[in-house]
């Protein structure tokens, strides 16, 4: 038995002591570097020019070729970044409590589906009333969905990553099931889709692009000062650390849990409020498009920090903007800008690995 | 103190945000304004045309297809440069957000004409068309036209369904024809179509049953084949179609049966099965189209083609399959739909519910085709 205790694998993955922050970016870059030269390839075999192709995509999420209104691109990459903004905030406070909520998705499209019931039944109200209106509504159905997976995990200890998971399809169901039935646009001669908002429930826009670009920013220093400087946001770290510590404290932990996803989900609410009322202008299954899951990667690059979640959230708003002109510029398909956008994610999230692990081979250093 | 001087720089740098872009939106308006001059008189050198495509045209057939094909034709009669098309595929119509980034992508690259293909498109293309009135928008299969920079077109299919209806008529067996549908009785372009077909199938077959199965999407590949096959195990042995795929086809040839395809002509998928095809000369139109816009002859009116002008067509008989009568009889029908005696829907029709519609003498308006068809002719069956 010693023997085998004894025996070292021949490569095995432990923890490092933290790098220095040079190490740090030093690795970040070199990532970006490796992503970049290994996509670089992809294109080679597709037959194109890389450096050109790498050129159109930079530039073909700010400029355009229109003489008339050359910045169209930079606000398309802006509406694209804005639920993507807003929805990381929100699962942010969930996840600095070490609450897995992979529920973004599901808190989206049902904040947008609260909001969609006044954008198409209540429109005659006053404009900014509406907004308001809207708004909270969002709220209350991002929150209350959230509330749902922490309600059962402070009750019954359940898992939260599968329940808020599952529950995203079902919201997605109930788009569909709206979008085929009752909320169903009476005009459309059968077509299934809800009608179009009135011109009334739309959110207004500033400096081009919808308002949500200033909702998000607004939230950006709302979540980092709750975060960082309030009662309850020193509770949620504490929660996060250990249940144990924070009832010797005093403290209720599903009190904290459930106010903390309520918050959580009403975030993610408001994130499908602002792409249905702001970019769709009406509700359909994609009012939140994978959006949900990508703000996990982007608040994960972003180290939780609301900050960096607005460089982060920027980034992927201008790979993914670049990628979409590009293939068509290329006349290549879509779905080669989607592979392209993989390999570059999978280095840049490879490297995290090498920041806080290393490998130790058998007889190798014991200290690092 | 750091609360404040935090929220101090954020404000700043969100006030320095919005003076920018503020900034960059006057000095749009002004550009615009100097381009408007520029963009009321386009030239063939100058056109630029944006395509906005549910598929991939790379699919080689079925509806995506049709349309590029169509867009390949105009170009080509037009002779237009490579540069001149832009084309956005595989845009869900289901998907606003992505519907309107594929449209203002377009306009970005400095298009003046947007063909949106697919239904779902209408309601973006219809705010996009207020927000740019210097671009001229055209969607094909709504119904929305809002008078100045956005119209409709589409056209009448319904005539080359008749046709292809007598040679499923003249062909099957077992006196059951399948009819695998992309939408409802509520969706008058697709029940129109079964209506036309079903008639097509009754004046050469009054016993013959068309059974009807509907997908709900205009294109589901899985859906569409197993539509396919639930007609076979019906009994059908004869697969008619209104879907944007040819797997109806493929399905048909691998149990051995018959078909009639859509959109294009689905004899080079299904060579064993397909008996002839509906078929779209899309460049009939996109051809007509660009030059009236160009011409300066745009008057913001719908497009509704039919065979006299090219728009529709029955395709070449699947001669291995199909006999010389069969070729006779859809002649026959076909010279009269071309010198107008016959119009399909002609004077007094009974539906499968036992009522009646259209008078005696008169033929269903244009409007009442496009929207108001919601009953099925009397040998039809929803299954």
């Amino acid at each position: 038995m010693a023997d085998i205790i004894k025996k070292e694998p021949l490569i095995r993955i432990a923890k490092r002591a933290e790098r220095s922050n040079k190490q740090k970016l030093i690795i970040r870059l070199l990532s970006v570097l490796l992503a970049i030269c290994a996509g670089g390839i992809f294109i080679l075999i597709l037959g194109k020019d890389p450096f050109s192709y790498y050129a159109k995509m930079v530039k073909g999420a700010f400029i355009g070729k229109n003489a008339a209104s050359p910045f169209m691109p930079f606000k398309e990459t802006i509406k694209i970044m804005i639920p993507l903004l807003i929805s990381s905030l929100g699962i942010t406070l969930a996840f600095k409590m070490k609450f897995w909520n992979i529920g973004a998705e599901g808190q989206i499209i049902m904040g947008g589906v609260f909001a969609s019931y006044f954008a198409l039944y209540h429109y005659d109200m006053p404009h900014y009333l509406l907004f308001i209106v809207m708004f909270v509504a969002a709220m209350i159905g991002g929150g209350l969905y959230g509330i749902i997976p922490a309600f059962f995990k402070a009750k019954f200890d359940t898992n939260e990553t599968l329940l808020t998971l599952m529950l995203n399809y079902i919201a997605l169901y109930v788009i569909d099931w709206l979008t085929k039935g009752a909320w169903q646009d009476p005009e459309s001669k059968g077509y299934p889709k809800i009608a179009r908002f009135d011109l009334n429930a739309w959110l207004d826009s500033l400096g081009g692009v919808q308002i949500g670009w200033l909702i998000g920013l607004v939230l950006v220093v709302l979540v980092f000062i709750y975060l960082k400087y309030t009662k309850q946001g020193y509770e949620i770290t504490v929660v996060s650390d250990s249940h144990a510590t924070a009832r010797y404290a005093g403290m209720s932990p599903s009190k904290i849990m459930i106010r903390t996803m309520f918050l959580s989900g009403a975030i993610c609410g408001i994130a499908g409020m602002v792409q249905a009322c702001g970019t769709e202008h009406t509700l359909s299954t994609s009012v939140a498009g994978g959006v949900g899951f990508t703000a996990i990667i982007v608040a994960w690059l972003a180290n939780l920090n609301p900050f960096g979640i607005l460089v982060v959230s920027f980034l992927f708003a201008v790979l993914e903007k670049g990628s979409t002109v590009v293939s068509s510029e290329f006349v290549l398909s879509p779905y080669c800008s989607d592979v392209l956008q993989g390999i570059i994610l999978f280095f840049v999230l490879g490297c995290e690995f090498f920041i806080r692990y290393r490998f130790v081979t058998r007889g190798g250093r014991k200290n690092d | 103190m750091k609360v404040r001087r935090i929220l101090a720089l954020v404000l700043s740098a969100a006030l320095a945000v919005t003076a920018l872009t503020a900034c960059t939106s006057a000095k749009d308006e002004a550009s615009q304004k100097s381009a408007d001059k520029q963009t009321t008189t386009l030239s063939y050198d100058t056109v630029k045309i944006g395509v906005i495509h549910i598929g991939n045209p790379a699919d080689g057939s079925g509806y995506t297809y049709a349309h590029d094909q169509g867009i390949v034709g105009m170009q080509k009669e037009l002779g237009l440069k490579d540069d001149q098309i832009v084309r956005k595929n595989n845009v869900s119509d289901s998907d606003p957000a992505a519907t309107e980034t594929a449209i203002r992508e377009c306009i970005e690259e400095g298009c003046n004409i947007i063909f949106g293909t697919s239904w779902g498109y209408m309601d973006k293309m219809e705010s996009l068309a207020e927000e740019y009135p210097d671009v001229y928008f055209c969607h094909g299969t709504g119904y929305k036209n809002n008078g100045k920079n956005l119209n409709n077109y589409f056209g009448r299919i319904y005539q080359a369904r008749y046709l292809t209806g007598i040679v499923a008529g003249m062909k099957t067996e077992s006196n059951l024809i399948g009819y695998v549908s992309a939408m409802g009785s509520e969706n008058s372009e697709c029940t129109g179509g079964i209506d036309a077909f079903a008639m097509g199938v009754y004046s050469v077959n009054p016993d013959a049953k068309v059974y009807v199965k509907v997908t709900n999407s205009w294109y589901s590949p899985t859906e569409e084949t197993n539509a396919a096959k639930a007609l076979l195990s019906e009994g059908c042995d004869v697969i008619a179609q209104h879907c944007d795929t040819p797997n109806p086809q493929l399905e048909a040839e691998s149990a051995g049966k018959w078909g009639v395809g859509y959109n294009t002509d689905m004899s080079k998928d299904a060579p064993k099965a397909t008996l002839t095809s509906t078929l779209w000369n899309w460049s009939a139109y996109y051809t007509y189209q660009v030059k009236q816009i160009v011409d300066g002859n745009w008057k913001c009116e719908n497009y509704y083609g039919g065979m006299a002008d090219g728009l529709v067509d029955i395709a070449p008989l699947n001669m291995d399959i199909c006999t010389e009568d069969m070729q006779k009889a859809v002649d026959e029908a076909k010279a009269k739909i071309e010198d107008g005696s016959f119009n399909v829907f002609d004077g007094v029709i009974e539906t499968n519910d036992g009522k009646t519609v259209g008078e005696e003498g008169k033929t269903l308006d244009d409007a009442t085709i496009t929207g108001g068809i919601n009953w099925y002719f009397k040998n039809v069956e929803v299954k």
